[in-house]
């Protein structure tokens, strides 16, 4: 069993790296067509988008004070953009909204 | 140039770099710190010990995909199904990587890739993507180190001492992580109204395929690139960007 363990674990650790790596063996010059690049622009954000809304939500041991925690993101984001600012006050919005409830 | 941390290192500037990626690393550490100390109490309850553990989380560095790995793990999974399930729920780590080599200037050589390959995760990806104009894989290697450091400590903690931390501070600590995804998608969309818009969309479509009975079904794997593919597309078509993510009148090959 414990055997099998490491082996599984390998197994999936290759199969994790394998999907990440082979872009960058493959996409090795910059792409010239304008709308593949355009593409590859947009994904980021809406790939954060997407993983941000509803997750946020249903993240913390209540609703609201996940909603706390997107309102509270979205206007520190607005204010200032930095990261850490950002993290702690949405942390902070779900601690105290937890207290409240 | 100021000395503001606004103020971005130049491109060979090293030490810089690797500061701001520290520095840039440390709110990822630690909501990493307080998702794998979850992930260590799953594999705690799935037999893995706590070197399996931090094994894990050292090879791996992916949420959705270590939990996927204490399941398969757990339920003694073949190697076809285990290969087949970790390909589905890590495929957007593809997706990712494919926009970073458009970030890395041509000269950066083959090793450099192979271990920035190993830093793609979605919260390193958006540190990255959000570096103006080309990629030093020196900053996301920095962002990485403690980012890890972070991960595995958690997932180790998670193992031996599950209990230790109150909810409320776990709970607090879970959105951490989309703290700094809205940093990084919310500040674009106060210079451009197309981005506000973008953003907006992609989180109703998402809010969409959850809530909706026919989409729920889909794992969140498979919604992420789904939508992400459809999305992305489609604003690529109506509104194509240079590097800087200026709208170009005309569709024209760059350089």
């Amino acid at each position: 069993m414990t055997k099998n363990v490491y082996c599984s674990l390998l197994i999936i650790t290759l199969t994790i790296y394998a999907i990440r790596v082979l872009p960058f063996v493959f996409l090795r010059k910059e792409i010239t067509n304008v709308r593949i690049r355009s593409f590859l622009y947009y994904v980021p954000y809406v790939t954060l988008a997407v993983m941000t809304f509803p997750a946020i939500i249903s993240a913390t041991d209540s609703m609201w004070s996940g909603l706390a925690a997107l309102v509270v993101g979205i206007i520190v984001s607005l204010l200032s953009g930095d990261l850490f600012k950002v993290a702690v006050s949405s942390c902070i919005a779900v601690f105290l909204t937890e207290l409240i409830l | 140039m100021s000395k503001t941390k606004s103020a971005w290192p130049e491109y060979d500037d090293t030490k810089g770099w690797i500061i701001r990626g520290l520095q840039d690393g440390a709110p990822i550490a630690m909501g990493y710190f307080a998702v794998s100390f979850a992930l260590g109490i799953t594999a705690k309850e799935a037999g893995i010990n706590a070197l399996q553990g931090s094994l894990m989380s050292i090879g791996m560095v992916a949420s959705a995909g270590e939990y996927a790995a204490i399941m398969l793990i757990g339920a003694g999974a073949g190697i076809a199904e285990m290969i087949l399930t970790t390909l589905v729920i890590n495929l957007r780590y593809f997706l990712m990587s494919c926009s970073l080599t458009q970030k890395l200037r041509e000269d950066v050589p083959l090793w450099k890739r192979f271990v920035l390959a190993y830093c793609v995760t979605d919260e390193l990806f958006g540190i990255s993507s959000a570096v103006p104009g080309y990629l030093n894989p020196v900053f996301t290697w920095a962002a990485a180190f403690i980012s890890v450091v972070g991960w595995t400590l958690g997932t180790a903690l998670g193992v031996i001492a599950g209990n230790i931390l109150p909810d409320q501070l776990i709970s607090a600590l879970s959105v951490a992580l989309y703290g700094m995804f809205l940093a990084i998608i919310i500040p674009p969309s106060k210079k451009s109204r197309f981005m506000a818009g973008l953003v907006m969309v992609s989180m109703l479509s998402s809010w969409l395929f959850t809530a909706s009975p026919v989409f729920s079904g889909i794992s969140s794997g498979f919604r992420v690139i789904i939508l992400t593919i459809i999305i992305a597309g489609i604003a690529a078509v109506i509104r194509p960007v240079d590097d800087k993510g200026q709208p170009v009148k005309q569709v024209r090959k760059v350089r």
